[in-house]
């Protein structure tokens, strides 16, 4: 859990937010080489972007999403708009970042 | 006055661990009410998780609905996909057809929201990526074909 990176640039009145989180994203369905124990689902499940406090998007994904998920969205706003991207895991766990456009 | 400021402590207490993670920014009140599409994402078939995730599984292919992939996919695990619709979108879904759980990822859009979504998900195996979206009450959907040489899923 080494944190969320954002970035976010503003041209004509649209952010394009592009951000990078750290996870796993276990789907439960993936075995340890060595034990042949299955290896326990971690993934997030809903991740909300949202703009000067207001969401913008919900976001939910399932295991199938790529490891350190990247997740780029595009919404109206300027620059000196705060945004901020927080996820929240199958295992409760939960993370959130904040970045200001620019 | 004193027991209007215990009833008051009360209440706050109550409400303080949603109330705290809303302060705090983890979670918006719209997230905490929403509930997570379970069933849809464990669905095995297409048509089944998108009846569970938006009532429907009928989808009319839309030239207004642009996928961009690889054509081929040397790593399943990690498959970049950009979803870019002109139509005004509530919520845009993505599906790997051949994967185990098809549905990968859905998300909901207010109107501040651009028909815009770009990630990076995981392949099996060589299958068409659909992405759907919801607008006007309606699915449509479009798709490409990705190619996969070494699969994402399973060890």
């Amino acid at each position: 859990m080494a944190g969320i990176k954002i970035r976010a640039k503003a041209s004509d009145g649209e952010v394009t937010l592009k951000t990078l989180m750290s996870h796993p994203m276990e789907t439960g369905t993936r075995k340890n080489s060595k034990t042949g124990e299955t290896i326990p689902a971690h993934f997030i499940e809903e991740v909300t972007v949202s703009r000067n406090g207001t969401t913008v998007i919900t976001g939910y994904m399932s295991g199938g999403v790529s490891k350190n998920p990247y997740l780029s969205v595009k919404f109206k706003g300027d620059k000196g708009d705060k945004v901020t991207v927080a996820w929240t895991d199958n295992k409760g766990q939960s993370e959130s970042g904040e970045a200001t456009v620019g | 006055m004193s027991m209007k400021r215990r009833t008051f402590l009360k209440g706050t207490l109550a409400g303080s661990t949603v109330g705290v993670a809303v302060s705090a920014g983890l979670l918006s009140p719209q997230a905490v009410l929403a509930a997570y599409p379970k069933d849809a994402f464990k669905n095995k078939e297409v048509s089944g998780a998108l009846n569970e995730l938006l009532g429907s599984a009928d989808t009319a292919t839309s030239g207004d609905i642009t996928v961009k992939a690889p054509d081929i996919a040397e790593n399943g695990a990690v498959v970049p996909i950009t979803v870019e619709t002109s139509l005004p979108a509530e919520s845009i879904s993505i599906v790997a057809k051949e994967n185990p759980s098809p549905l990968v990822a859905s998300f909901d859009m207010t109107d501040a929201a651009s028909g815009y979504v770009s990630t990076r998900i995981k392949m099996g195996k060589t299958s068409d990526v659909m992405a759907v979206v919801k607008s006007g009450g309606k699915l449509y959907s479009g798709s490409k074909e990705v190619k996969v040489t070494i699969g994402g899923c399973g060890g």
